[in-house]
């Protein structure tokens, strides 16, 4: 049953999400492109939307995943799935606020997860940066046998060469602009306007 | 005006206004719920985002649970976080629709194709924000390692990463504490 297979992969994901937002990434990785619902480069389209739009990253991935896989009410149970631990365990929380801030466990707990997390979110930009910047097959095919006389002609610099490098070009003005703490959206449309430049420049 | 619709109403402009979301969010629960309807105080806005930090899920449905429980109890929380996730639901519903529509067009693909460069930066920056935040005792530096060796290398799922690092964690800090 799809509705409740939804609801129950993103209630997983919302009760093991610490952090929010992007410590998100590693577990939408191994629950939804598991389940073949997403490819990596359908979530890193969808990271830009959701930085687009209003409200957390959570709810929107999985209202978007949802819909996309099972319609309305496919989107209604995977928003639901993923909000409802986060609303449960503060209910419960909220009584025990003053005893919860000074447990042990819980202290000890955030202390491996913190890591954990850096760890995770490390990983989900490593298999997002493969997605991202890969090259083209005679190129990759160039990259595995040498870059023999037989191979060079098949690749095409406009093609094959050129879009790697402006992306990899475009990632490292985007990265600086990031680090001086340029708003996000302004990135994601300066890259956009760079990509249809790119790609009409180029008749890719 | 009844509580429940006043928390619904706020929590959904809170939700409908805040972009990329997370700690962006706190500046605008701050003068909604803090100043202007004065239902929590500046001090408790702090042990909310306390608690956020070690309760799973987003920061913004954790705040608001908390608010419209403290405000109105059961039924005030079930107001506040529908308010909070309504305004995205429905925008990314619509969304939704209109990128299937367009997905296809040339000029979608290659704006896609620029605006993943730009995501891919986007995610090394909110790592090294985190990395910034984490501790860097030996510990934590192992952690890091092993979550990321676990994930790229063997393959194994973040969940069962996350409960190993979890425990990890819990069994050191009982371990330090007995020492002293």
């Amino acid at each position: 049953m799809i509705l409740l297979e939804l609801f129950w992969t993103f209630f997983k994901i919302g009760l093991f999400t610490f952090g929010g937002g992007y410590a998100m990434l590693p577990l939408i990785e191994s629950e939804v492109i598991g389940h073949g619902w997403a490819a990596t480069e359908d979530i890193v389209d969808f990271i830009a939307i959701s930085e687009s739009t209003p409200g957390p990253f959570a709810v929107n991935i999985s209202t978007f995943i949802g819909r996309t896989v099972a319609g309305l009410p496919g989107s209604f149970c995977a928003t639901f799935g993923v909000v409802l631990p986060s609303f449960l365990v503060i209910l419960i929380v909220s009584r025990f606020f003053a005893r919860f801030k000074e447990n042990n466990g819980v202290k000890g707990a955030m202390t491996g997860l913190r890591p954990a997390v850096v760890g995770l979110i490390a990983s989900a930009l490593l298999s997002v940066g493969m997605s991202v910047f890969t090259p083209s097959t005679s190129l990759s095919e160039a990259f595995n046998n040498g870059f023999t006389e037989s191979v060079m002609k098949n690749i095409s610099f406009s093609s094959d060469v050129l879009p790697l490098i402006i992306s990899i070009l475009l990632f490292l003005v985007c990265a600086f602009l990031a680090f001086k703490k340029k708003h996000p959206i302004l990135i994601l449309c300066l890259s956009a306007v760079v990509g249809i430049a790119t790609g009409y420049a180029l008749g890719l | 005006m009844n509580k429940q619709l006043e928390l619904f109403l706020t929590f959904a402009k809170i939700g409908g206004f805040t972009f990329g979301g997370g700690y962006a969010m706190i500046p605008l629960i701050q003068r909604e719920v803090a100043e202007n309807k004065k239902w929590i105080t500046d001090k408790d806005l702090l042990d909310v985002i306390a608690i956020a930090e070690s309760t799973p899920g987003p920061i913004a449905i954790n705040a608001a649970t908390f608010i419209g429980n403290r405000v109105a109890g059961v039924t005030g929380a079930v107001c506040a976080t529908l308010g909070v996730v309504m305004p995205s639901f429905l925008v990314i519903v619509a969304i939704s629709y209109a990128f299937e529509a367009f997905k296809h067009l040339k000029a979608v693909e290659y704006a896609f194709w620029g605006i993943r460069a730009g995501v891919t930066a986007l995610i090394l920056k909110a790592l090294w924000t985190m990395f910034k935040q984490c501790k860097k005792d030996w510990l934590s530096l192992c952690l890091m390692a092993l979550a990321f060796a676990a994930v790229v290398f063997l393959k194994i799922n973040a969940i069962f990463v996350i409960l190993a690092c979890a425990a990890i964690g819990i069994v050191s800090f009982q371990i330090r504490r007995v020492r002293k």
